[in-house]
């Protein structure tokens, strides 16, 4: 086997791209800024040059219009990689992704397939306020009909996205604009790494954390603290959100009896509530501790620094769920924060 | 020509200018934060176009309106604490660089989803009608704006349901990294307004005085026969798309060309060949704008935070 080498997590997205648009011309790439500018955040880089025009396609900013060419493109067999510039315009697209995409293979009796990933950044970066900072998921989770999957990793972005891009079904693709320079091992050779599946990124005995995408980064910034006081975590990187693996979840607090969900976004029906549904309904048994969720605060996003770092969970709320669903602190279950906002 | 009205408007440009050096600065200190717009280079058009309008008549914007904040409000200390997320700033610090409000002065953003506001802009104009005020709305927004959904949706009922809205689109050549020719498949977005139908005009965005005439007439127009007219400013902007963009996508000779008709140099040049100021004069209303910039500065600086426990106030849902 040849040695896995280093690449930031936008070179692992690359690279998915690049290996897959050299084995298969019909997939294409299209998207604000993504050829001659070399991508809005360098993903793409190289790419235009490498594939031309006609496959690395720059559009004007019309994200309905280009989304729905990239559907009817997928309905008649070209496999279609589109990029939103962030996930937060994708919701001007929103028809042609849950109106249309989700639907098709279903309304038609499944005479179409759609093979189509809808990829870019999502969740907030630093200070881009309400309408920039918006991690969209569980909204997209929400429609059966998207595949949606989040990774952590380098590694796991180039996989995950091999797998994407060879599904025939549309996936929502969301990567984190704060995580393009993350750096980590990816396996050289062929890797591709099955939509649907979790994986332990760190095993634990006493409180198994579930997390995705940035998330899982801060569940292991609170797992190491929570080492310290002789606590140990499990993080579970869901990886995909839809489909679920339900078992890595249930089979993860079955050996830790305690679960915190750390999601980033609103609290209100996010995949965390779900994944809680599921853990009391499944794993009811299992549990020594009500399982709990470190989220957002239920607000749009401030663009005051101060107020983005309290709105966005943090491994110290981490640490502090976990110490109470030990039973170790009493701490108050809501930040005490004015208004709605928990 | 009126002096009054031309220093006013130098005073203005300049105001815009010196305040978003300030905030470039700011920003390399990391007192800003988030994507700071500049518009530098494209002064005359919000400045024109607002200066053309009733202190009542409604201002909608984008991302980068920092100049179409100062022209309408002068208030320099709000918009740079809002910069600095303070909760002196105009939104409270909540919104930032691209969120600007001020109710007061119907200043209405602030809108940072491309297109997005320019329904809302009829929507505005579509409540003066409705109610039988004779307000016009100021629908500013860019070129790259020309093929989104909204955008023509927005046109399409302004034009159908006759709403007093003035569009105007500011022409910088460039969405991000894209020049326009690489995704209009017309030569000027004006030719868009046609069909809806509207009216339009296209005006050297770089001067100002020939802004403010063609928005002048457009305003009255609307405010008259309650109508929505379509202007095309064709400007420039000097610096990158955000203050992190390098702009390496054009050429330095292009800049060169364009930087030769900063319009506020053009309207300086104006106003000494009329003999209304010398460049004495001029320099001391710029230092008058470097002061109050200055002040803005300090006021943004000394100003607090908003209180963590604030976070949570105007969600009601
Ligand atoms: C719907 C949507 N898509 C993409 C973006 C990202 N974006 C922000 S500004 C911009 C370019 C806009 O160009 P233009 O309308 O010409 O305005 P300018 O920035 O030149 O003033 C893009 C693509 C966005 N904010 N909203
Ligand atoms: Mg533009």
């Amino acid at each position: 086997m040849p040695e896995p080498r280093v690449l930031t997590f936008r070179e692992a997205l690359r690279e998915a791209m690049v290996e897959e648009m050299e084995r298969d011309p019909s997939i294409f790439l299209m998207g604000e800024e993504v050829g001659h500018y070399n991508g809005a955040y360098k993903v793409s880089e190289g790419m235009l040059a490498r594939f031309g025009e006609k496959r690395v396609i720059d559009t004007p900013i019309a994200e309905t219009g280009f989304a729905g060419v990239g559907i009817g493109a997928a309905m008649v067999g070209l496999r279609p990689i589109i990029e939103f510039m962030t996930w937060n315009f994708s919701l001007v697209a929103a028809d042609q992704l849950i109106n249309n995409a989700a639907k098709l293979r279903y309304m038609s009796n499944g005479q179409f397939t759609l093979p189509i990933v809808f990829r870019g950044p999502g969740g907030a970066a630093h200070a881009l306020a309400a309408q920039h900072s918006q991690a969209l998921e569980s909204l997209y989770a929400h429609v059966p009909g998207l595949k949606v999957v989040m990774p952590s990793t380098p590694a796991d972005a180039k996989g995950l996205l091999k797998a994407a891009i060879r599904d025939d079904n549309p996936v929502v693709f969301i990567e984190s604009e704060v995580m393009y320079a993350l750096k980590g091992d990816v396996p050289a050779g062929e890797h591709v790494v099955p939509l649907g599946v979790a994986d332990v990124k760190r095993p634990g005995r006493d409180v198994t954390l579930v997390a995705w995408s940035k998330m899982v980064h801060t569940a292991l910034k609170a797992a190491d603290v929570l080492t310290g006081e002789g606590i140990e975590a499990e993080v579970v990187d869901l990886r995909t959100l839809r489909p679920l693996d339900e078992r890595a979840v249930l089979a993860s607090v079955a050996r830790t009896h305690r679960c915190v969900v750390v999601q980033e976004g609103w609290p209100f029906a996010g995949v965390a509530a779900e994944l809680i549904a599921l853990v009391a309904r499944e794993g009811f048994d299992d549990l020594d501790a009500p399982p709990e969720r470190v989220t957002n605060l239920d607000v749009p996003m401030p663009y005051a620094r101060n107020l983005e770092n309290v709105v966005l969970p943090s491994p110290e709320r981490v640490v502090a769920t976990v110490r109470r669903v030990l039973g170790l602190t009493e701490a108050p279950r809501r930040p005490a924060v004015a208004g709605r906002g928990r | 020509m009126d002096a009054t009205l031309l220093l006013g408007l130098y005073r203005q440009m300049a105001l815009c200018r010196r305040f978003e050096e300030a905030a470039a600065k700011a920003y390399s200190q990391g007192k800003v934060s988030g994507f700071l717009h500049l518009y530098v280079g494209q002064e005359a058009v919000a400045v024109g176009a607002i200066s053309a309008a009733e202190p009542t008549d409604y201002v909608v914007a984008t991302y980068r309106e920092h100049a179409h904040y100062l022209a309408r409000t002068g208030d320099a200390r709000g918009a740079m604490a809002e910069l600095f997320g303070k909760a002196s700033g105009c939104s409270g610090g909540r919104g930032g660089s691209m969120h600007l409000f001020d109710a007061a002065h119907r200043m209405l953003g602030g809108w940072a989803i491309v297109g997005g506001h320019v329904p809302i802009a009829a929507g505005v104009a579509f409540a003066s009608k409705y109610r039988d005020e004779k307000d016009v709305t100021l629908c500013f927004f860019g070129d790259g704006t020309a093929n989104m959904g909204a955008f023509h949706e927005g046109l399409a009922l302004a034009g159908l349901w006759k709403l007093p809205v003035v569009f105007i689109c500011e022409n910088n050549q460039y969405a991000m990294g894209t020049p326009l020719y690489r995704t209009l498949s017309v030569e000027d977005v004006a030719v868009r307004a046609r069909g809806y139908p509207m009216e339009s005009e296209i005006v050297n965005g770089d001067d100002v005085l020939e802004v403010r005439e063609a928005v002048r007439h457009a305003v009255n127009r609307a405010r008259r026969e309650n109508l929505p007219i379509f202007i095309e400013a064709k400007t420039y902007r000097f610096r990158g798309h955000s203050v992190a963009d390098p702009a390496t996508y054009r050429s330095k000779e292009e800049l060169r060309k364009w930087m030769e008709r900063d319009p506020i140099r053009m309207l300086a040049d104006r106003i000494q060949t009329l003999g209304i100021a010398t460049e004495e004069q001029l320099g001391a209303l710029d230092d008058e704008v470097k002061a109050q910039v200055q002040d803005a500065v300090e006021f943004a600086e000394r100003t607090p935070a908003p209180e963590p426990d604030t976070v949570g106030e105007h969600v009601y849902a």
